[in-house]
């Protein structure tokens, strides 16, 4: 039991990165969108498996939350302002698929790196997931200054998050409170988002940044 | 030590009483009649403990940061460096009383209302001698930085009071980044003396010295932190600056007392808490000592500000006083620790000896610029006719100074000399030759300071009045000729019988290398100054006492048997100076006298240039000598430092408008460098 729920755990982790990894490589809004929803549903699943798997019915709460409103919600949203802004075809700028698969992969042996060190005395899950969650929390990153167009950064931010609640119910004993409240920060964060990107386009007539910094009186 | 805390208190409260009645008529004679009885009970409660010899006295006060406290210990040092700073203060309340009495009378003379002119040092002037009197006494590192933090702040707001001379500003800003500077190495240095045991308590950094790099590093540090205050070359910029900026009195505190407590610092660190030294921290002592001390004279040549140039001076005597440092710290290291207490005791006689002096030769100045109102040597002249006693007062500090006997400087480096006369002694053949040359540095600069004091002496006091001012001069009050005397006779006292208070400090100088130095000598007449020496020389003070007056009188008897009365005849033209000549300034000047050593060394370290413009003839004009120089201090270092920070500071500027990709990215670029770091590290 105890070795299936290891399994089943570790598989929904890496699950998370690897969809990680596909968001920085995607090149179509839409098709980032998906990926975005397939992580949500992954780290859906990992916390109610850890529900499950440790007897813990508050993480049902988390992983129904997620599934609501990071599976659901934002790409429902995250859709329709793409379409209402007409830049379905828009093709994104990415860094080479190669040179961020590098990157990628070594910020991933960073974490592994750092966390599997410090963290000796903790079981061999919690290890696994925080080297997992805090490698999800870095391709965030990555993909958020990689990027150029507003709602690619908006889907990095929301990976980010991703990689925080995996975290979260990774460790044992994170209070609710604290879920909730990171729920509700992504919450309210989407909405200025979203309220922002709104703003944006009817300022500059598009969403890529590099225009917007142009209007701050520089060049680059 | 309860009368140790009376005073402190008590100085505390002055301070109170400073800002509180600063309206009032009598505050000033409140105020430093106040700092003068409790620099007096400091004296006598160093003394005491110094005779007594009963080891040293702690104390814990409940104030300062919670659960910490502020510890406080006296021991030999601390006792023997309290007595410096009582002399000083006690000398210095007594001139300032008289010199702000002057300075008073003078505006209401001119009817130029000065609005509070001594207002802001009366405050500051207890504080600050209760600042340095802290740090002599602190026991843990916190203690110890607040307190140089404190000394250094209250003499930076003695040094603003004068902020309506147009130079202080920049003197004092310049003194304040010196002392962050120098705050900053001695955090550092004391942050790696506590190491990671978290005990900032002098006793617990004793029990475990820092291993060879760190104390390396401490070392370095420290040098740098305490040099920058006592003045150490090429850290020294601040001190000609700000040193004269301040009244006279405090300029003497700073100069001839607060870079004594930084020498405190050097002893305590390096001596005590390091632990066993290693030689070459004397050998980079000693190197940065002999330039120090060379230098110093050199700039203190190049100077016509009478304040200025004893400022420079001051620079000489550190550099003298951390040579003999580091000879003891290289002596201990060698094991031959007699010879290391003799060195250590010529580097304290050294220390009190140029707080004696320096204090009296700033006296002089302020004497004279409340008889003539100014400090420019070029402006002086003819004074030991206007102000006969402080004439014979300035000649005794200026002889002293040039290490003249019988006086008191001499001792201190003729001690000097058997120290180094016993470096062949020492293992370490590059110390045996490097400590030869430090020696010639030092003769070079003695020499070079005698020559210095000779022209500052020749040219304020001798020949004749230079500027109306210097011709309408007075004799200055009795509180300031008062002041001044104390330290005169001091001088001449621990000139003649150096022994008791090379006696008086032993236990200093025992407790930092564990002997005395007159441990390997059974016989000690208690007139004769036979210390320990490869060489065997002893000194008697008295003897030559008596000598060189028998032959000053010899010599004066037979300049007026066969010199004086002789016919004087006198050119026409007047440059025999004979009768009313009107052309004062056909005299030496101060640049004059200072040329030829212009010349020789001037050319080379300071790039000094004499510009003659040589009107035409038929042209009216006055011909013209221009003296330009540049400090290698500020050519080499300062300058590059400060367009350094410039460029730093214009580049940095563009951080301020980047894009929000750029910055995202930075933050970044420094959480995966940290996360690195750490995985390093752990690994």
């Amino acid at each position: 039991m105890i070795d299936i729920g290891y399994d089943a755990a570790h598989l929904l982790g890496a699950l998370v990165l690897m969809t990680s990894f596909a968001l920085l490589y995607q090149r179509r809004l839409f098709s980032l969108l998906n990926v975005f929803t397939i992580q949500a549903l992954a780290l859906s699943g990992a916390a109610a498996w850890q529900a499950y798997a440790h007897d813990e019915p508050h993480l049902y709460i988390t992983a129904l939350l997620t599934l609501t409103l990071k599976a659901i919600a934002i790409p429902v949203a995250l859709h329709r302002i793409i379409q209402r802004l007409h830049i379905e075809r828009t093709v994104e700028p990415a860094l080479g698929i190669g040179l961020t698969m590098v990157a990628g992969v070594s910020l991933v042996t960073l974490s592994i790196l750092l966390v599997l060190p410090v963290t000796e005395n903790a079981t061999a899950l919690t290890r696994e997931d925080l080297a997992l969650s805090l490698s999800v929390v870095l391709l965030g990153l990555l993909m958020m200054i990689s990027r150029r167009n507003a709602v690619s950064q908006v889907v990095g931010f929301m990976s980010i998050e991703n990689g925080l609640i995996l975290a979260a119910v990774g460790v044992a004993g994170m209070p609710l409170v604290v879920e909730m409240s990171i729920a509700f920060s992504v919450m309210v964060a989407f909405i200025i988002f979203g309220i922002f990107l709104f703003q944006i386009r009817e300022r500059f007539e598009t969403l890529d940044v590099r225009k917007i910094e142009s209007f701050r009186g520089e060049s680059d | 030590m309860t009368l140790l805390f009376v005073a402190l208190l008590a100085l505390f409260a002055l301070a109170v009483v400073g800002v509180a009645a600063r309206r009032s008529p009598w505050v000033g004679t409140a105020v430093y009649g106040g700092t003068a009885t409790a620099c007096g009970l400091i004296g006598l409660w160093a003394v005491g403990a110094l005779v007594g010899r009963d080891g040293a006295v702690a104390a814990v006060l409940p104030i300062g940061v919670p659960w910490i406290g502020v510890h406080l210990r006296a021991d030999g040092v601390s006792a023997f460096f309290l007595l410096v700073v009582a002399l000083g203060g006690v000398t210095a309340s007594l001139f300032g009383w008289g010199y702000e009495r002057a300075h008073e009378q003078a505006a209401d003379h001119s009817g130029v209302h000065s609005g509070g002119e001594s207002g802001p040092v009366l405050p500051f002037f207890p504080l600050f001698l209760a600042g340095m009197s802290l740090v002599l006494l602190a026991n843990d590192a916190f203690s110890f930085l607040v307190s140089w933090e404190f000394m250094s702040l209250t003499s930076w707001l003695l040094v603003l009071s004068t902020h309506r001379d147009p130079d202080t500003p920049d003197a004092a800003r310049l003194y304040l980044m010196m002392a962050v500077l120098g705050t900053l190495c001695l955090l550092l240095a004391f942050g790696l003396l506590v190491g990671t045991g978290g005990d900032y308590r002098f006793d617990a950094i004793r029990q475990h010295p820092p291993e060879a790099g760190a104390a390396a590093l401490v070392v370095l540090l420290m040098v740098l932190g305490a040099g920058s205050k006592a003045g150490l070359v090429p850290l020294h910029v601040w001190l000609p600056l700000a040193h004269p900026a301040a009244p006279s009195h405090v300029s003497a505190l700073m100069s001839g007392v607060m870079t004594k407590v930084a020498v405190y610092a050097l002893v305590r660190v390096l001596f005590d808490l390091l632990g066993e030294p290693v030689w070459w921290w004397g050998g980079a002592l000693m190197a940065a000592g002999a330039v120090t001390a060379v230098m110093g004279v050199l700039y203190a040549l190049m100077q016509d500000d009478v304040k200025r140039l004893l400022a420079c001076s001051t620079i000489e005597n550190i550099g003298v006083i951390l040579i003999a440092l580091g000879l003891a710290l290289v002596f201990k290291a060698s094991h031959t620790p007699v010879i290391a207490a003799l060195a250590l005791s010529a580097a304290l006689l050294h220390v009190v000896n140029h707080s004696l002096f320096k204090s009296l030769l700033f006296f002089v100045a302020g004497a004279i610029l409340t008889a003539t109102g100014t400090r420019d040597l070029n402006r002086l002249g003819g004074l030991i006719h206007r102000m006969p006693t402080t004439a014979v007062l300035a000649l005794i500090g200026a002889a002293a100074i040039s290490a003249l006997p019988p006086l008191n400087g001499f001792v201190g480096e003729w001690l000097l000399f058997q120290a180094i006369l016993n470096a062949p002694a020492l293992p370490e053949w590059s110390l045996k030759i490097g400590i030869a040359v430090v020696g010639a540095a030092v003769a070079l600069a003695a020499a070079l300071a005698a020559a210095c004091f000779v022209r500052l002496y020749g040219i304020a006091f001798l020949g004749r009045p230079r500027s109306a001012e210097a011709g309408r001069a007075g004799e200055v009050g009795r509180a300031m000729l008062a002041g001044m005397a104390i330290p005169a006779a001091l001088c001449v006292a621990l000139g003649v019988l150096p022994t008791f208070v090379i006696r008086l400090f032993e236990p200093a100088v025992r407790a930092m290398v564990q002997a005395g130095p007159f441990d390997d000598r059974s016989y000690q007449p208690w007139i004769w100054l036979a210390p320990t020496s490869a060489i065997g020389n002893s000194y008697n003070g008295l003897i030559l006492l008596g000598m060189i007056a028998a032959l000053s009188v010899a010599l004066v008897l037979a300049i007026h048997r066969w010199a004086s009365d002789r016919v004087r005849r006198s050119i026409a033209w007047g440059c025999g100076h004979d009768g009313d000549d009107p052309a004062a300034l056909s005299q030496y000047s101060a640049s004059s006298f200072a040329q030829p050593i212009r010349r020789a060394f001037g050319g080379t370290v300071f790039n000094a240039r004499d510009r003659v413009e040589m009107p035409e003839p038929g042209d009216t004009r006055p011909a013209r000598l221009t003296v330009c120089w540049t400090d290698p201090a500020w050519a080499f270092l300062f300058t590059p430092v400060r367009r350094a920070v410039n460029w730093l500071a214009d580049h940095a500027d563009a951080l301020q408008f980047l894009t929000i990709r750029s910055y995202l990215t930075l933050m970044f670029a420094a959480l995966v460098v940290v996360l690195t770091l750490v995985a390093v590290v752990r690994s």
